[in-house]
């Protein structure tokens, strides 16, 4: 899949056609419009965006096909493939009917992916006393050569958990209230309960209070719940903020200077809010950054450029947020975009070169998770929610860790559990004894 | 496909332009086969004699790289394989994954039936249409081949679903096929030990059959290479499912180098392939946990370029799951799903029923419209032509506005201060900031209803009718 094509060769396609109005038009220099990163479709708007004068020539070309009835889109998609025209199809000698006493004997072959040359960041969440830090250990992720858990190239670093807590009392899923009730009233023993009680790897503290719609808490005051947790927990932890775009900065900084030393990831920076304060919170004491877009590479390419660029946010510490859409509720979207972003960085878009997380907690959201029987007459019986609740979250989790999600921010202790192991066991850490699937058509169950 | 763009494709049309394919030029309809929406058959004039060669080079050319096998007659048939591509957004990915459920030739009969209607009639709603399960998998537990075939017999008379017959032992899949032949089941499976009797049946009731090489992929390429050189192309391959461990690492790397071989070109290994989740119970005795990890399993290969699976749970919290992940992975990523724009009646509307706003999304529409329909809420529902954008992302877009909403009443000629009583119509909660705009344009008293259309009904106990 070469990922550039040359505006000689769309003319030389053109020209096969016979398309005579563009015989005016002369190309100089062998320009090349590089499409990496769009998922092989060029369109013109893109090029534009690209800034080369170049530009001004596709679209131009780009128009005079389209008036022709010319699939602009798709023959660049074709073209970028690399891939000449195909020669006569290959005449196969079935022979019907025909008797064979002895197997024809075979030998399986398989390349492994030559386009994905490019590593993925590697990022480090919390510092050890040799550090600076307090915590007990650090947590790596990123690193990749090849989708996950693929034979292409060893993955470097499992997937990791980290698990929600807030900093007030919520709203939320009878099946996931039920295991909070006793420590809703306070950040840090929630902290404690999910690192002890339900094997988080890590600690995300949402500082939700002070949502000026919700209690205005002040950053000072939320900045003590962050030290509370720091205290209780020896685990790397996020300081995700309350969401609402005006308070932000100003909670993140005031959280980011009292975490100072201990590595945690801001959560997050993002395109409508001043992603710049909460960036610089980062640089300056020493913690990584969420780069948190809506399901849009373009804008995620973006603000990591912004970040990059403009902020001066090292490269070992950004990390992506593409945004988490629950199974049934715009997985698809989340899916897709994920794993565009993964190969894009893979094949060496280094705006897109950055380990990813999502809020897969998101899946509570969606109503398969929570309700009580469908509301609809029709459906059949949807069956007990306890077991519906957490297998969404499960599933919304491991479609995107498919699709190269390195950190999971999630809330139901069965959930945690059970990603885990899939995922520890797509990653080859987990042993079991070796099951004789041999004759599993007459099993008994 | 063997070839990527229209212009390769142009070369072997007719070049008239006639329009009798649908399209206006031979160009679009190339754009169309290379996009796989429309079928090379439409093109009539190709048809012709003259062009026969033409025809045939082309059929060729567009032929999935991964060859398609039909299961099952009629309606119900199913399709599997099919795909073009190894990542969804390059293109699409036709014909979703098949679940078949299973069921035992060792079963009590009453618990045998029940079972199958519970997979024939479980349903659950998805925009707009019912996602079920598709077909029913028959393992021969008793490796005897009266007490097989008559299984199979009383399965068939309960569920129209597609079948397929499981048993490593020849005997007793003959006798299973000799009763389901007519309806086309799946065959399961030859194996490097049984492949020549295997072979004889398959061929003798011209079926499609599954090869079973567990973690051995020269033995399955070998197996393929021979049934297919004995005629027999309509092949599934099932490389071993291993449920735990590095075992399941080696199977989801085997699943995808079979894939990857496939879509790049090694035509002798270029089946659709199965995946059987259901050895998950050979490890976990416990039913939910089997259960869950079955759901797990079952969801990595439908992403991971399983084309049909085998499997046992049927509870809803597995079914639905796996139900809803299949559609997510199959939906077309080029196109939104959408509704036609236009003004609907849920129930039967009056004057004085409310008129409600909201996208042509499908997901919106459904949501909204199930929402009304359950509770009894008779009213218009307008689906705005928002290009298939949901709500909020629509206002933030610029594809849901006061324009817009007067355009689509305009084009079902629906007057509001003829229709309603009230002249009143109901914002969705996420599009508020419309409101100024939708009075300005439309003259109209405008109401800002829930977020979420599911707290509807509450709100119009407040709301509604609205005041005059
Ligand atoms: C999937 C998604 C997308 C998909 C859209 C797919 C599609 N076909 O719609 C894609 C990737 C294309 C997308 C793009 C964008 N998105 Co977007 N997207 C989402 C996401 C994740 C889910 C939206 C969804 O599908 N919800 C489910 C449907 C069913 O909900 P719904 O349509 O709103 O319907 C519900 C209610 O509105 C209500 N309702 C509907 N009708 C009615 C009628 C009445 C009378 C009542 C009372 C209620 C009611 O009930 C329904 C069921 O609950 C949300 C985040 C989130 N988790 O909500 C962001 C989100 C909507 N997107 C957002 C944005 C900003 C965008 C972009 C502008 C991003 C960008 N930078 O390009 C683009 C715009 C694209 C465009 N308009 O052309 C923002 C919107 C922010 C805002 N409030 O303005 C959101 C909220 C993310 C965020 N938190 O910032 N997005
Ligand atoms: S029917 Fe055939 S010849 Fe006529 S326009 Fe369509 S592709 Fe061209």
């Amino acid at each position: 899949m070469a990922k550039k094509i040359k505006l000689s060769e769309l003319t030389d396609m053109l020209q096969d056609l016979d398309v005579e109005s563009l015989e005016g038009i002369s190309i100089e220099g062998d320009i090349e419009l590089d499409i990496s990163g769009f998922g092989g479709g060029l369109n013109p708007a893109i090029a534009h965006a690209l800034g080369h004068e170049t530009a001004q020539l596709s679209i131009h070309l780009a128009n005079i096909a389209r008036i022709l009835g010319y699939p602009v889109e798709q023959a660049f998609a074709a073209a970028a493939m690399g891939q000449s025209v195909p020669g006569e199809p290959e005449k196969r000698a079935a022979v019907p009917g025909r008797e064979l006493n002895e197997l024809i004997s075979a030998k399986f072959e398989v390349s492994k992916v030559k386009e994905w040359t490019h590593p993925i960041q590697e990022v480090t969440f919390g510092a050890t006393s040799s550090d600076g830090g307090s915590r007990k250990s650090t947590v790596t992720i990123g690193g990749e050569n090849a989708l996950p858990y693929y034979f292409d190239a060893p993955m470097p670093h499992r997937n990791y958990i980290t698990m929600d807590v807030f900093d007030m009392p919520i709203g939320m899923a009878k099946a996931v209230k039920v295991n909070y009730e006793d420590v809703m009233q306070d950040p840090a023993e929630w902290a404690k309960k999910v690192v002890r009680e339900f094997n988080a790897d890590m600690v995300t503290v949402h500082l939700i209070s002070t949502d000026p719609m919700i209690n205005d808490t002040s950053a000072r005051d939320a900045s003590k719940v962050v030290e509370d947790v720091l205290q209780a927990v020896d685990v790397p932890i996020v300081i995700g903020g309350s969401g609402n775009p005006q308070k932000d900065p100003e909670v993140l900084e005031k959280a980011a200077e009292v975490a100072e030393g201990e590595r945690v990831l801001l959560a997050s920076a993002s395109l409508n809010l001043d992603y710049e304060r909460i960036a610089k919170a980062a640089t300056d004491y020493g913690h990584a950054v969420l780069s948190w877009t809506q399901l849009e590479i373009n804008a995620q390419k973006e603000l990591n450029r912004k970040l990059m660029k403009q902020c001066n946010v090292p490269r070992e510490s950004i990390v992506m947020d593409p945004t988490t859409a629950a199974l049934g509720y715009g997985l698809d979207y989340a899916y897709t975009n994920m794993e565009r972003i993964r190969l894009a960085g893979l094949m060496g878009d280094d705006e897109l070169t950055f380990p990813m997380s999502s809020g897969t907690t998101n899946a509570w959201g969606a109503r398969e998770s929570w309700m009580k029987s469908s509301p609809m007459k029709e459906d059949s019986d949807w069956g007990p929610r306890e077991y519906r609740g957490p297998i969404w979250e499960i599933v919304t989790g491991l479609s995107l860790a498919l699709a190269g999600n390195d950190l999971f921010m999630m809330m139901h202790p069965t959930s945690v559990q059970v990603l885990k192991q899939i995922t520890q066991t797509l990653y080859g850490s987990i042993e079991a004894e070796s099951a004789d699937i041999t004759n599993w058509v007459g099993m008994e169950v | 496909m063997k070839v990527n763009s229209p212009l390769e494709v142009y070369k072997y049309l007719p070049g008239d332009n006639c329009g009798v394919c649908g399209v206006e030029t031979c160009m679009a309809f190339a754009s169309k086969l290379i996009s796989r929406s429309a079928k090379l058959s439409s093109c009539t004039p190709l048809l012709k004699d003259e062009y026969k060669d033409k025809f045939e080079k082309l059929e060729k050319l567009l032929e999935p790289e991964i060859r398609e096998v039909e299961i099952g007659i009629g309606d119900r048939v199913v399709k599997i394989g099919g795909d073009d591509v190894l990542y969804r957004h390059k293109l699409t990915f036709f014909n979703k994954t098949a679940l078949a459920y299973d069921v035992w030739d060792t079963m009590p009969e009453s618990e045998l039936i029940e079972r199958v209607s519970h997979i024939t009639d479980f349903k659950k709603f998805y925009v707009g249409e019912f996602l079920t399960a598709d077909m029913v998998a028959i393992r021969s537990a008793s490796n005897d081949p009266q007490k097989f075939a008559s299984t199979v017999e009383k399965v068939m008379k309960a569920t129209d679903l597609p079948l397929v017959l499981c048993s490593f032992n020849p005997e007793v899949l003959k006798a299973g096929a000799e009763i389901a032949a007519e309806r086309r089941p799946l065959l399961y499976a030859a194996t490097m030990e049984n492949w020549q009797q295997m072979a004889d049946i398959a061929k003798e009731y011209d079926l499609p059959i599954a090869l079973f090489s567990p973690n051995d992929l020269d033995n399955l390429k070998s197996l393929a290479k021979t049934f297919s050189n004995m005629g027999m192309d309509n092949l599934v391959l099932d490389p071993g499912t291993y449920p735990t461990g590095k075992e399941l690492n080696t199977t989801f790397n085997n699943i995808i180098k079979i894939r990857r071989a496939g879509i790049e070109g090694d035509r002798d290994i270029a089946y659709p392939i199965m995946a059987v989740p259901l050895t998950s119970w050979l490890v976990h005795k416990e039913k939910v946990t089997a259960s869950y990890w079955e759901t797990v399993i079952a969801s990595v290969f439908t992403i991971k370029y399983g084309d049909i699976m085998i499997l046992h749970s049927t509870e809803p919290y597995a079914m639905i799951p796996e139900l809803q992940l299949g559609d997510t992975i199959y939906t077309d990523p080029r196109k939104p799903v959408t509704v036609d724009p236009g003004v609907y009646e849920v129930g039967s509307p009056t004057a004085d029923s409310p008129l409600i706003i909201t996208t042509n999304f499908a997901l919106t529409y459904y949501t909204v419209e199930s929402d009304l329909s359950s509770n009894a809420i008779d009213s218009y529902l307008v689906a705005v032509d928002t290009d298939g954008i949901g709500v909020e992302a629509a206002v933030a877009g610029g594809q849901l506005t006061a324009s817009k909403i007067k355009q689509v009443l305009e084009e079902s000629n629906f007057d509001l201060k003829e229709r309603t009583s009230h002249n009143t119509l109901i914002l969705p909660g996420l599009a508020a900031r419309l409101q100024g705009d939708v009075e300005d344009h439309l003259g109209s008293n405008v109401l800002i209803g829930s977020a979420d259309s599911g707290r509807l009904p509450g709100w119009m106990d407040k709301f509604w009718p609205p005041e005059k």
